[in-house]
C-alpha cells in the first residue's frame, strides 16, 4: 500500500537521522521507534503488539501512540513524525540485549579483579590471547597460533588485534600487565594464577623484582613465556581476564584511576563500555576495531539494573525491561513456571562440598563420625527437593564429571562410585565415633550462607543428622564476609563450600586439599595426597599426571576429607527474541559476542502422542 | 534563638565524634575480615593487601589516622570498590537517596495530616474503623512485601494496559520515583496518621477550639490555624529523626527498584566489613541526624510558644 | 469550715448553722484505678481484643501440647502443600535407576546438523506406571540429533513455552529419560526436542499423570506397619507446610512464643518503658539534664543499628548460632529506645506549663508524683501509638536479623523469619507469606485495640465522673 510504504520510509529516514545526530541521555528516557511491528510475542500476552504497517512510536515519557497508516495522509505524517522528533529521542538499535546484573562491578582493573560481574563485562570488552568459544573450546584470541612446550611457551600475535583507540595491542602490553599482575604493590588477588610463570611466586612474596617474571616480548608481535614448572594447562590459565594485556603508557596516564570508569580503560575486545554509571547501568557498544567485529552481531549491550534481589529481576523480565536472567532459584523456578516464562537449562557443574574441619580438637577430625555422616546422607532426595533445581546431579569425588581428562572426561577415565547411603552402617560407624570421642560427641557447628537456599540446605541437613543419628548441629548463620574469616580461622565444623573452577583441567580441583593451599578451610593433611599433587604438578606426561591426580582424589574421598554434595546446575530464562547467548562453565557467562536478536519467532509445532 | 542554634551546633560535633569514635571501636571489636575474598590467598597476597590499605598498623594509629583524615574531610577509599573515594560516593548516591526519601516523607506527612484529620473527625464509625484496619494491615505486613508486591502489580498493570504506566525499576526520572517513594513512605504515613488522630482528638476537646466555633470561624480556619497547629507537634518532633532514617534507610525498597541510593549501600557496606565506607557513612549518617534534630527542636520551639527552646523552667 | 468574716455593713446577714446530712446525689467517689478498670470492663472492642490476646497466648503455650507435631521435621514429598490437604499414597518398592535405551544403528555424536531444522522425535511413550517416584520415557530416535531434551509443564505447552527443563540426554542414540525430580500427583505435559547445538523448533508432548508413591521407608516414618502395596494416609496440614514440608501450624505455634512472648511484645515494651522514663525525666527537669539526656539519645539514635547488635550480642557471650534471646532482647531495647524518649519529651515540654501541673505544684506534689500521676497518664496517647508502632518494627527488625545468623536460630522459627521465607513463594504458594502476616496483622490489631481500650480507661480527662 502505497501510503503505508511512504510512511515506513519516512520513519526510517527519520530513524537514521536521529541515531546520528543525538546521543544517548545518561541514565534517563530513552524513546524507540520501530518501523514495524513485531509478531505477537510468545509466552503469553505481548504489550507491543500490532499488526504490519503500523509505524509506533514509543516514547517512555508519554507512552504508545500508534500511528495507523491509513488514518494518517502524507503531510499529516511528517509533521507528525516532526514533531516526535523534536522531543529527546534517540532511536533503538534492533540488536540490543538487556541484562540486569546482582551487584556493581567494584573495579574493572583486568590486574586486580577477582568476582564475577566484573569477570562477565571484561570477558566483553576485554581480549586476552586467547578466548572461549562458542562450544567452550579456547580459540585464538591476540594471539593467533601459539605453541607450548614443558619449560615454557611461545604467543605469536595477530597484527590487527588494536586497541580502542586505534593503536596496535603488542606483546610489551601483556608484559607490563602480567608483571603488575604480581607485583606486590598492586596486591592482586588472583596473582596465585601467575606463580606458574618462572619466578612469579618470589616476586610476589617481594623476594624478586617484577621484572625477572617469566615472560617476555621477543618483538612486538611475539610472547615468551618462561615456565616455573610444566603446566599443560597454560592455554586455559592465559583465558583467565588477569592476563588481559594493559597498555603501559596509558595505565600510567590515569594516574592511578585506571579502570575507575569507561574513559580510565582501554578495550580491546568485542565491545566497548560506553557507560558506567556506578550502582545504577552499564552500557556495552560494538567495538568496530575489533579484529573479529565482523562475527558480532549486537550493537549493544545493555544493562540498565543493577539488584541483587531474584524477585526483582524476575519481574524485570516478565516486564519485557530485560531480555536474559542468569539463573534463578527453586522458588523463582516455580514462579516461572506458573508464569510461563521461556526458560532453559544449564549444567554449570561446579561441585559443592561439605568441608570438614580436621583440625585436632574438633569432632569431625574423626575419621568414623564423617563416614556416619556420608553414610547417612541421601543425595537422591537432597538434590530433587532441597537444591530442586534439575539438572544439578551427584558428586562422587572432588573433579567434577565434565573436567577434561586425556582424551574424554576425567571421571570416565578414572571412575570413582556413586556415594550410597546406609544407615545401619552410619549407626554402627557413629558407635564407633562415640567411642573414640569418649563417650559424647558435642554438638556440631554448622556454618553456612544468609541465602534463602542456604538455609534451606542447613536446616535440612540439621534435622536429618538429628532423626537419623542423633547428633546435634548448631546452625551458624552469617553474612558472606563473615564465612569467609570463620573459615580461614578454622572455626566451624561444618562448612558447606563450592569451588568456581579457573580452567578446565583436574588440577583447579586437586590442588585445593595440599597442605599449603589457602582454601584448604578444613585443614586437611595428608603426605601422601601432597606428595602426588607435587608430582603432578612437575609431571610431563600427561597420561602419567592424571594418574597422579586420581589417586590424591581417591585418597581424600576414601579419607573423607570432605563429603561430595553435588555438580551445581541453573536454570536461566531467555527471551525467544534472542539467540545465540552461549553458557561456559569456565570463561565469561554468559557469553554474548555471537548473540543476536531474531525477529522471527521460532514457530514451535507441537504433536500431543496419547 | 542564634546563640541556641550555634550552642547546639557545637554540642552536634561532640556528639559526631563520639559516633564515630564508638563505630570504630565496634567495627574493629565485631569479627571479619574486611579483606577476606572468595579465594582464599596465599601468605603474600595477604601481607600485600594488608599494607596497602593500611590494615598492618596497630588500631590506635589507624585510629588516628582516620580522625586526622576526616577533620579535613577525606574518608579514604573504599575497600571494596577500589577506584572510588568515599566522599564521592556520599556526592554520587545521597541525592538519590535524598529525592526518594524526601518525595516518601512528603507522601507519608500529607498522607498523615489527611487520613489523622479524616479518622479524628469520624471518630469512632466507620471511616476511622477502615482507616484504623488499613494502618495496622499497613505496618504489620514488612516493608519487603510491598515492595515486591507493587513491583509485581506494575509489572501486570504495564502488560494489561499495553505501554509502561510507571517503570518497574531503575532511576532516572520522576516517574521513576513515583512507586518506590510511595512504598517506602507507606510505614511513616501509617504512623503518623495515628500519632495525628491521637493528638488531633486531644486537641478537638480543648476549650479553645470550641470558643473558636462558637465565634462562627470558618471550618478551615479553625482546622489550619489552631487544630493542625497544636496537634502536628509529636509529629514534628518525630520528623527529623525520620527525615535522617528515610534518606538512608531505605534499603529494602532500593533493592528491590534497583535505585543506586545510600540505603543499599549502607547495608552492603556493612555486610562486606567495608572500613571506610562504614565509618565515612556513620559519619556523615550522623552529622545529618543530629543536623535534622537540631532543626526539629528549633522549629518545634518556634511552632509553640508555650515552649522556651533552651527548656529551662520558667 | 469557717465562716467568713464580716465586716460592719453587712447587715441582715447571721452566719449560718451548719445542718446536717445533705442529700448525697453523687455516688462514692472511685479511686483512678478503680475508675479505669469500670471504663475498660464497658469498651466492648477492648475486651473483644483482650480476649484475642489471650487466645494467641494460649496458642503459644497449650497449642504445642495439644497438636504434637515436630515443628522440626521436614517432608520433602510435601514441600509447599496448600492448608488443609491430607496426602494418600501407595507404597512401593525403591524403583532403581532407569538403565540408558540406546537405539541401534543411530550415530550418538553427527556433525553439521542444524539442529533448528530436526523434526520432532516420534512415538514418545512412557514406561510402565508413572508415579510420584519416578516417570520414565522412551521415543523413538531422530536421525541427526546429537541429545535430546525433556521439558516438564503442568499445562499443555504453547506458543513457544514448552516449560521446565527437567533434563538433558547428551547422545543421539539414547532415547530414554527417567524424571524424579519433584513429582506430584497431577497432569504434568512431557516435551521431548532433539538438539544438535541448537534446539530443534519441534518438540513431541505427551500427557501423564504420576501415581501417589512413598518408599517403603518413609511409609515407615508414618505408619510402621506398613506393607508394600498398602495406601497410606498421610496426615492433613491444616495450614499446609512450608518449602521443607514442615507443617506450618506447628511452626506458627513455636514461632508464637519467640514473636508473642519475647521479641515481638517484651522487647517494644521494654523500650517504651527506658524511653519513656529518659523522655520524661528530660522533658521535666529541662536545663542542663535535659541536654545530656537529649544529645546521648542523638547520639544512640545515629549508631549503625546492626553493627552494635553484633557487638553487643558478642559481649553477652552469646555467638551465632545459639539462641540467646536475652542477648538479643537487651541489644534490640537498648538500641531502640530514642524515638519514644524524643516524643515523650515533647509531650512533657508541651504539658508542663499547663495549670493543671502547676496547681498540682503549688499543692506541693514533688517530682515523682507530679511524673507518675499528672504528666506522664497525659502522654499515654502519644505513648500507645508509638508502641503499637514499635511492636512490628520488632517483629521484623528480628526477622531481618535471623536472615544475617543474629536472631533466633533454626530450627527455632519467629513469625518475622517466617514471613521473610516465606515472601519468595508468594505467588505460588501464598499461605506460607499470607499465614504468618496474618497472625502479626491480628496480634497487632488485637494489642492496639486494647491499647487503646487501656488509653481510654486510663486517660484521666476521660474519667467517667
Amino acid at each position: 500500500m502505497a501510503l503505508g510504504s511512504t510512511l515506513e520510509r519516512e520513519t526510517r529516514e527519520m530513524w537514521s537521522l536521529l541515531r546520528r545526530a543525538l546521543p544517548a541521555p545518561p541514565g534517563g528516557e530513552r524513546a524507540t521507534i520501530e518501523p514495524t511491528s513485531k509478531p505477537p510475542t510468545p509466552a503469553g500476552t505481548s504489550p507491543w503488539q500490532g499488526t504490519p504497517a503500523t509505524a509506533r512510536l514509543e516514547h517512555r515519557g508519554l507512552g504508545v501512540c500508534r500511528v495507523a497508516s491509513r488514518t494518517i495522509r502524507g503531510n499529516w505524517s511528517r509533521q507528525l513524525l516532526a514533531l516526535v522528533a523534536t522531543l529527546p529521542l534517540v532511536a533503538r538499535a534492533d540488536q540490543v540485549v538487556r541484562l540486569a546484573i546482582t551487584e556493581d562491578p567494584p573495579q574493572l582493573d583486568s590486574t586486580r579483579s577477582n568476582d564475577t560481574e566484573s569477570a562477565f563485562v571484561l570477558g566483553h570488552v576485554e581480549e586476552g590471547l586467547v578466548t572461549y568459544g562458542q562450544h567452550g573450546d579456547l580459540r585464538p584470541g591476540v594471539a593467533e597460533s601459539w605453541d607450548i612446550r614443558e619449560t615454557g611457551a611461545t604467543f605469536r600475535l595477530r597484527g590487527d588485534a588494536r586497541w580502542s583507540d586505534g593503536r596496535p595491542v603488542t606483546a610489551q602490553d601483556f608484559v607490563f600487565a602480567w608483571r603488575k599482575v604480581v607485583d606486590p604493590a598492586t596486591a592482586s588477588e588472583y596473582a596465585f594464577v601467575m606463580y606458574t610463570l618462572k619466578n612469579g611466586q618470589a616476586i610476589n612474596a617481594g623476594r624478586l623484582p617484577a621484572t625477572t617474571l617469566g615472560v617476555r616480548a621477543v618483538d612486538d608481535r611475539t610472547l615468551e613465556v618462561e615456565f616455573e614448572r610444566p603446566c599443560p594447562y597454560f592455554l586455559g590459565l592465559v583465558a583467565i581476564p588477569t592476563f588481559d594485556p594493559v597498555r603501559e603508557d596509558f595505565y600510567r596516564s590515569r594516574q592511578g584511576r585506571y579502570g575507575a570508569t569507561p574513559t580510565d580503560l582501554l578495550f580491546d575486545g568485542p565491545f566497548v563500555l560506553s557507560h558506567w554509571d556506578h550502582e545504577a547501568s552499564l552500557t556495552l557498544d560494538r567495538n568496530p576495531l575489533y579484529w573479529d567485529a565482523r562475527a558480532v552481531r549486537l550493537d549493544r549491550i545493555e544493562i540498565p539494573y543493577i539488584t541483587n534481589d531474584p524477585n526483582a529481576r524476575l519481574n524485570l523480565f516478565r516486564d519485557g525491561s530485560i531480555d536474559f536472567l542468569r539463573a534463578i532459584g527453586r522458588d523463582e523456578s516455580r514462579r516461572a513456571e506458573v508464569e510461563r516464562l521461556p526458560m532453559k537449562s544449564f549444567a554449570q557443574g561446579s561441585p559443592w562440598f561439605l568441608a570438614f574441619n580436621h583440625r585436632p580438637g574438633r569432632a569431625t577430625a574423626n575419621a568414623h563420625l564423617r563416614r556416619a555422616i556420608q553414610l547417612a546422607y541421601d543425595p537422591r532426595e537432597f538434590i530433587s527437593a532441597v537444591i530442586g533445581i534439575p539438572g544439578a546431579r551427584p558428586a562422587a569425588g572432588i573433579i567434577p564429571s565434565w573436567t577434561s581428562g586425556v582424551k574424554e572426561a576425567f571421571r570416565k577415565e578414572h571412575p570413582l562410585p556413586p556415594l550410597r547411603p546406609d544407615l545401619t552402617e552410619a549407626r554402627r560407624e557413629l558407635e564407633l565415633a562415640r567411642q573414640e570421642l569418649g563417650g559424647k560427641i558435642p554438638p556440631l557447628s554448622w556454618l553456612t550462607f544468609t541465602t534463602a537456599g542456604s538455609a534451606r540446605e542447613a536446616e535440612y541437613f540439621q534435622y536429618v543428622l538429628k532423626k537419623r543419628l542423633g547428633l546435634d548441629v548448631v546452625i551458624d548463620k552469617q553474612t558472606f564476609k563473615q564465612v569467609l574469616a570463620k573459615e580461614n580461622a578454622g572455626d566451624f565444623d561444618i562448612a558447606v563450600t563450592g569451588w568456581v573452577p579457573d580452567y578446565d583441567d583436574p588440577m583447579t580441583f586437586a590442588d585445593l586439599f595440599a597442605s599449603w593451599n589457602a582454601n584448604n578451610h578444613g585443614a586437611y593433611r595428608d603426605g601422601r595426597y601432597d606428595a602426588l599433587v607435587r608430582a603432578a604438578q612437575s609431571e610431563a606426561d600427561p597420561a602419567k599426571r592424571m594418574s597422579d591426580l586420581a589417586r590424591a582424589e581417591r585418597i581424600a574421598i576414601e579419607a573423607l576429607a570432605v563429603l561430595p554434595l553435588y555438580e551445581d546446575a541453573y536454570v536461566y530464562l531467555q527471551s525467544l527474541r534472542v539467540q545465540g547467548i552461549v553458557r561456559h562453565r569456565i570463561g565469561p557467562d554468559p557469553d554474548l559476542t555471537h548473540a543476536r536478536i531474531s525477529e522471527e519467532e521460532p514457530f514451535r509445532a507441537w504433536s500431543a502422542t496419547r | 534563638m542564634v546563640r541556641y542554634t550555634l550552642k547546639r551546633l557545637a554540642t552536634g560535633l561532640v556528639t559526631v565524634y563520639f559516633i564515630a569514635t564508638a563505630t570504630f571501636v565496634a567495627m574493629h571489636a565485631v569479627p571479619g575480615d574486611p579483606l577476606a575474598g572468595a579465594k582464599a590467598r596465599t601468605a603474600e597476597i595477604q601481607r600485600n593487601l594488608r599494607r596497602r590499605y593500611g590494615l598492618d598498623r596497630p588500631v590506635l594509629v589507624q585510629y588516628g589516622v582516620f580522625l586526622e583524615n576526616a577533620v579535613r574531610g577525606d574518608f579514604g577509599i573504599s575497600f571494596t570498590q577500589p577506584n572510588r573515594s568515599v566522599n564521592d560516593i556520599i556526592r554520587h548516591h545521597f541525592p538519590v537517596s535524598a529525592e526518594l526519601g524526601l518525595l516518601s516523607l512528603l507522601f507519608a506527612t500529607a498522607g498523615g495530616i489527611l487520613f489523622g484529620a479524616v479518622t479524628a473527625r469520624a471518630h469512632g464509625r466507620l471511616a476511622d474503623r477502615t482507616v484504623l484496619f488499613l494502618v495496622i494491615l499497613g505496618i504489620s505486613v514488612p516493608s519487603f512485601a510491598f515492595a515486591g508486591l507493587g513491583q509485581y502489580l506494575m509489572v501486570d498493570l504495564n502488560r494489561a494496559v499495553g505501554f509502561e504506566v510507571l517503570p518497574v525499576a531503575g532511576w532516572g526520572s520522576f516517574r521513576h520515583m513515583l512507586m518506590p517513594a510511595l512504598v517506602l513512605g507507606l510505614g511513616t504515613m501509617a504512623f503518623f496518621t495515628r500519632l495525628m488522630r491521637s493528638s488531633l482528638l486531644e486537641v478537638v476537646h480543648q476549650d479553645y477550639i470550641r470558643t473558636a466555633r462558637a465565634k462562627g470561624l470558618p471550618w478551615a480556619r479553625i482546622f489550619l490555624a489552631h487544630e493542625l497547629r497544636n496537634a502536628i507537634l509529636p509529629m514534628l518532633s518525630y520528623l527529623g529523626p525520620a527525615i535522617a532514617a528515610i534518606t538512608t534507610g531505605g534499603f529494602v525498597v532500593e533493592t528491590v527498584f534497583a535505585i543506586p541510593g545510600l540505603g543499599r549501600y549502607f547495608v552492603q557496606a556493612f555486610q562486606q566489613l567495608d572500613y571506610t565506607v562504614i565509618m565515612g557513612l556513620t559519619v556523615f549518617y550522623g552529622s545529618f541526624l543530629v543536623l535534622m534534630v537540631i532543626a526539629t527542636d528549633v522549629v518545634y520551639a518556634l511552632v509553640d510558644p508555650r515552649i522556651s527552646l533552651i527548656g529551662e523552667r520558667s | 469550715m469557717r465562716a467568713a468574716s464580716f465586716g460592719e455593713g453587712a447587715e441582715g446577714f447571721a452566719p449560718a448553722e451548719r445542718r446536717a446530712r445533705v442529700s448525697r446525689s453523687a455516688r462514692p467517689s472511685l479511686s483512678y484505678w478503680a475508675d479505669a478498670w469500670i471504663r475498660l470492663r464497658r469498651n466492648r472492642q477492648a475486651l473483644l481484643s483482650l480476649a484475642i490476646v489471650i487466645g494467641l497466648f494460649l496458642f503459644a503455650t497449650v497449642g504445642p501440647l495439644l497438636w504434637r507435631v515436630d515443628p522440626a521435621e521436614p517432608d520433602l514429598s510435601r514441600i509447599s502443600e496448600p492448608p488443609g490437604r491430607g496426602r494418600r499414597a501407595t507404597v512401593l518398592p525403591d524403583p532403581p535407576p532407569m538403565e540408558d535405551i540406546l537405539a541401534k544403528g543411530v550415530e550418538p555424536h553427527p556433525d553439521g546438523v542444524d539442529g533448528a531444522t530436526l523434526p520432532a522425535p516420534s512415538l514418545l511413550t512412557i514406561v510402565g506406571q508413572p508415579t510420584t517416584l519416578s516417570v520414565r520415557l522412551r521415543w523413538s530416535p531422530v536421525r541427526g540429533a546429537a541429545g535430546y531434551r525433556v521439558y516438564r509443564s503442568p499445562e499443555p505447552p504453547g506458543g513457544g513455552y514448552l516449560g521446565l527443563p527437567v533434563g538433558e540426554v547428551k547422545s543421539g542414540n539414547t532415547v530414554s529419560f527417567e524424571d524424579t525430580f519433584a513429582l506430584r500427583p497431577r497432569p504434568y505435559y512431557y516435551s521431548v526436542v532433539a538438539t544438535n547445538v541448537s534446539d530443534s523448533l519441534r518438540a513431541s508432548t505427551l500427557e501423564a499423570t504420576p501415581l501417589s508413591a512413598v518408599t517403603l521407608d518413609a511409609a515407615r516414618l508414618v505408619r510402621p506397619d506398613a506393607a508394600l502395596g498398602q495406601v497410606i494416609t498421610f496426615p492433613v496440614r491444616p495450614f499446609g507446610t512450608d518449602g521443607l514440608g514442615r507443617d506450618l501450624l506447628a511452626r506458627m505455634m513455636a514461632g508464637a512464643q519467640v514473636t508473642l512472648l519475647t521479641i515481638g511484645f517484651v522487647a517494644p515494651l521494654l523500650s517504651i518503658l527506658v524511653g519513656v522514663l529518659i523522655g520524661g525525666v528530660a522533658g521535666y527537669y529541662g536545663g542542663r539534664l535535659d541536654q545530656w539526656l537529649m544529645r546521648f539519645t542523638d547520639f544512640v539514635l545515629s549508631l549503625p543499628f546492626i553493627l552494635f547488635l553484633i557487638l553487643v550480642r558478642v559481649a553477652l557471650g552469646s555467638g551465632p548460632g545459639r539462641s540467646d534471646v536475652t542477648a538479643l532482647l537487651v541489644g534490640l531495647v537498648a538500641l531502640s529506645w530514642t524515638g519514644e524518649a524524643r516524643l515523650v519529651r515533647g509531650q512533657i515540654l508541651q504539658l508542663r506549663e499547663t495549670e493543671f501541673v502547676e496547681a498540682a505544684r503549688l499543692l506541693g506534689a514533688g517530682p515523682a508524683r507530679l511524673l507518675a500521676r499528672h504528666l506522664l497518664p497525659n502522654t499515654l496517647g502519644v505513648v500507645l501509638v508509638a508502641f503499637t508502632f514499635a511492636v512490628p518494627v520488632s517483629i521484623f527488625t528480628e526477622a531481618f536479623l535471623s536472615f544475617v545468623g543474629m536472631g533466633v536460630s533454626p530450627p527455632r522459627a519467629s513469625w518475622g523469619s517466617m514471613c521473610l521465607d516465606g515472601f519468595g513463594t508468594l505467588l505460588t504458594s501464598p499461605h506460607e507469606f499470607v499465614i504468618p502476616a496474618l497472625f502479626i496483622s491480628v496480634s497487632v490489631l488485637a494489642f492496639n485495640l486494647l491499647g487503646d481500650g487501656l488509653r481510654d480507661a486510663l486517660d484521666p480527662r476521660l474519667r467517667s465522673r
